[in-house]
């Protein structure tokens, strides 16, 4: 993906500066047609509005007081109401949701980790084996069964194996999530020299060391494509936890948007205030590492 | 995630590191050829995924052949809730419009994703700055997005409209059981785009720029040469993304209960709702599996049907 292009630059800059530092790609597709495409940078930036419209809606709604509602909504706030954010904070118990989402996603992006890897890691390694192949296509199967199928025989599961909590969310989060993570762990451990492990294997590790050791930091770059979506995932899904979680108090954030939609009702403001502390969390976590989140998911897909 | 071209390497791959286990002076391993370590390693996530997937989707399956309402006694009732299913309006009309749905979100997804990742990829200004951008809607809950846009089709929009003069525009989209629909759609195009652009960029870096050099020096034009370029180089991308989110799209749920909840009256209800009202709060159990259990089957022939057409297309390139 990154080297794309040693030989081309030769070929079509006549004139490359032998000693020019700058990234292969930049040069020679800088070379072919030219430079910066600014009308399509100021069309890229019209698009971009729509993405930012609605965000910068939902913060200037929720620092109003509810007489500056009129109009488009557009307008900016003429004063500002910071007791929006404290009405909603003990409205919805932001704290306990947030904790709960939190304790859910981490749980879930940590055993999902672990325990996807190391299956596909057997898959792979034996895929000429009956078992392993008729594993690795059953799990497969799993993508093409839509979820309300499962959904009113397993609330009556998790309820009778007493899993109608956040554990049980972690657990099923990492269950439902294990067919497309085969799918994608298979092929690119495939795609790791066996040589290394055979290695380490010489040199007296188990199966399970060679895949602490040797496999699993190998897989970083898929771990964090996995880890990024599982989190996603997890931190914003609202059907599952709808069905599964029994207890109020094991609310996540979105589960606690929509159950305090009536008591929002009218007061506008103090809803926007909890949408908008709902969504933050991982807003801000996206913003400081979002070179590395995207990056890390193109990664993920290009295998 | 194009796997299909990377399996082959493992049937040719011979049982190495089998064969090294057992030289190992270990002693617990005894003559069989797969260390029995890796079995460990899969036997516990096919227990809990059997029990906590599989084993659902079969009692679903048995339960739908029942009256059971979700408590109390329940008898067979053979194939009769099938049969129902086919004369209940409410059904019906939930499936026609979460195909629908499905179909217009899921082409209108691909064209744009395509698209802005087509403007993403070439040289502007800012490249990861935008690329950055364009993915925030990826990472935000859909239910609480429904709830913001909800205010806007509701209050903001009808405003704008009003303030330009056109009246006849100023209503509630979300109101219309006739273009109810048209908000859930922009709704949920403007979340699961984000998503699809960075997987069509991701498609588009994979093309190397020799083969556009080549066609510049040959004086194709820019359609000609996505059309006969760009496009048949990431037919892979194309096919799995619009069998993905094709079925995701099937399955529409959290953004319907943000907008509409269903309404007005049941115009806006797609399948997975039906069956959550019904299963949940209806004491449908048993006629609703049997839904659901249509609803797979529906799924799983759509997903081939799809996957088989995309696939011959991709190969005639």
């Amino acid at each position: 993906m990154t080297a794309t292009s040693q030989g081309t630059e030769a070929r079509v800059q006549p004139t490359p500066g032998p000693g020019a530092s700058r990234p292969a790609r930049t040069r020679s597709r800088g070379g072919v047609t030219g430079g910066i495409n600014w009308w399509l940078t100021a069309l890229m930036a019209v698009c971009s509005l729509t993405v930012l419209i609605p965000l910068y809606f939902t913060v200037v709604t929720a620092l109003k007081t509810p007489d500056q509602l009129g109009g488009t909504g557009f307008e900016l706030p003429t004063s500002i109401r910071w007791e929006n954010f404290a009405d909603a904070y003990n409205l919805t118990n932001f704290p306990q949701a947030l904790m709960n989402t939190a304790l859910i996603a981490v749980g879930a992006v940590v055993l999902t980790l672990f325990s996807n890897s190391l299956v596909a890691y057997a898959i792979a390694r034996n895929m000429h084996k009956k078992f392993f192949k008729g594993l690795y296509f059953y799990f497969l199967a799993g993508i093409f069964v839509p979820f309300p199928i499962i959904m009113l025989p397993v609330v009556k599961e998790t309820a009778l194996l007493g899993l109608d909590n956040q554990l049980g969310l972690i657990l099923l989060y990492t269950v439902y999530g294990l067919s497309f993570n085969i799918f994608i762990f298979v092929a690119y451990i495939q795609s790791i020299p066996i040589e290394l492990e055979e290695a380490a294997r010489m040199d007296g590790a188990s199966s399970w060391g060679v895949f602490w050791r040797v496999v699993f930091p190998l897989l970083t770059p898929m771990n964090a494509t996995v880890g990024i979506l599982a989190c996603v995932w997890a931190w914003n899904d609202f059907l599952l936890p709808l069905v599964i979680l029994s207890d109020p108090s094991a609310r996540t954030l979105p589960l606690a948007q929509f159950v305090f939609q009536g008591q929002f009702n009218t007061n506008y403001t103090v809803a926007f205030a909890s949408y908008l502390m709902a969504l933050a969390p991982l807003l801000i976590v996206y913003i400081i590492s979002q070179r590395w989140v995207v990056s890390g998911v193109m990664r993920g897909s290009v295998k | 995630m194009t796997a299909p071209a990377s399996t082959s390497g493992t049937t040719a791959r011979p049982t190495t590191p089998s064969r090294r286990d057992n030289i190992r002076p270990s002693g617990k391993r005894p003559g069989n050829k797969t260390p029995r370590a890796f079995y460990w390693m899969v036997i516990p996530a096919l227990v809990i995924f059997f029990g906590l997937h599989t084993v659902p989707v079969l009692t679903g399956m048995f339960f739908s052949l029942t009256n059971y309402a979700g408590y109390g006694t329940w008898n067979f009732v053979g194939f009769s809730n099938y049969l129902n299913l086919f004369r209940d309006d409410r059904v019906l009309a939930s499936y026609a419009f979460t195909f629908g749905f499905a179909i217009i979100s899921t082409i209108l997804v691909n064209v744009i994703s395509l698209s802005v990742a087509l403007g993403l990829n070439s040289k502007i200004k800012f490249k990861t700055g935008f690329r950055g951008l364009f993915f925030i809607p990826h990472i935000l809950a859909i239910l609480i997005i429904g709830y913001v846009f909800n205010y806007l089709f509701a209050n903001s929009i009808p405003a704008i409209f009003s303030a330009i003069g056109l009246d006849a525009f100023a209503t509630n989209i979300l109101a219309d059981p006739n273009f109810a629909w048209v908000g859930i759609v922009f709704t949920t195009v403007w979340q699961a785009a984000a998503f699809n652009i960075i997987l069509y960029l991701a498609g588009l870096q994979t093309i190397q720029p020799e083969i556009y050099e080549a066609a510049a020096i040959d004086g194709a034009k820019t359609w000609r040469r996505f059309r006969s370029i760009t496009f048949p180089l990431i037919g892979a991308y194309f096919t799995i993304n619009m069998v993905l989110s094709f079925k995701s799209f099937l399955q529409v749920f959290d953004q319907i209960v943000a907008l509409t909840n269903g309404g007005p009256g049941t115009s806006t209800e797609s399948i997975a709702l039906v069956i959550f009202r019904g299963g949940f709060q209806g004491g449908e159990y048993g006629y609703q599996m049997a839904n659901a259990v249509v609803y797979l089957f529906a799924i799983i022939i759509l997903s081939f049907i799809q996957l088989r057409f995309l696939q011959r297309r991709e190969a005639t390139y």
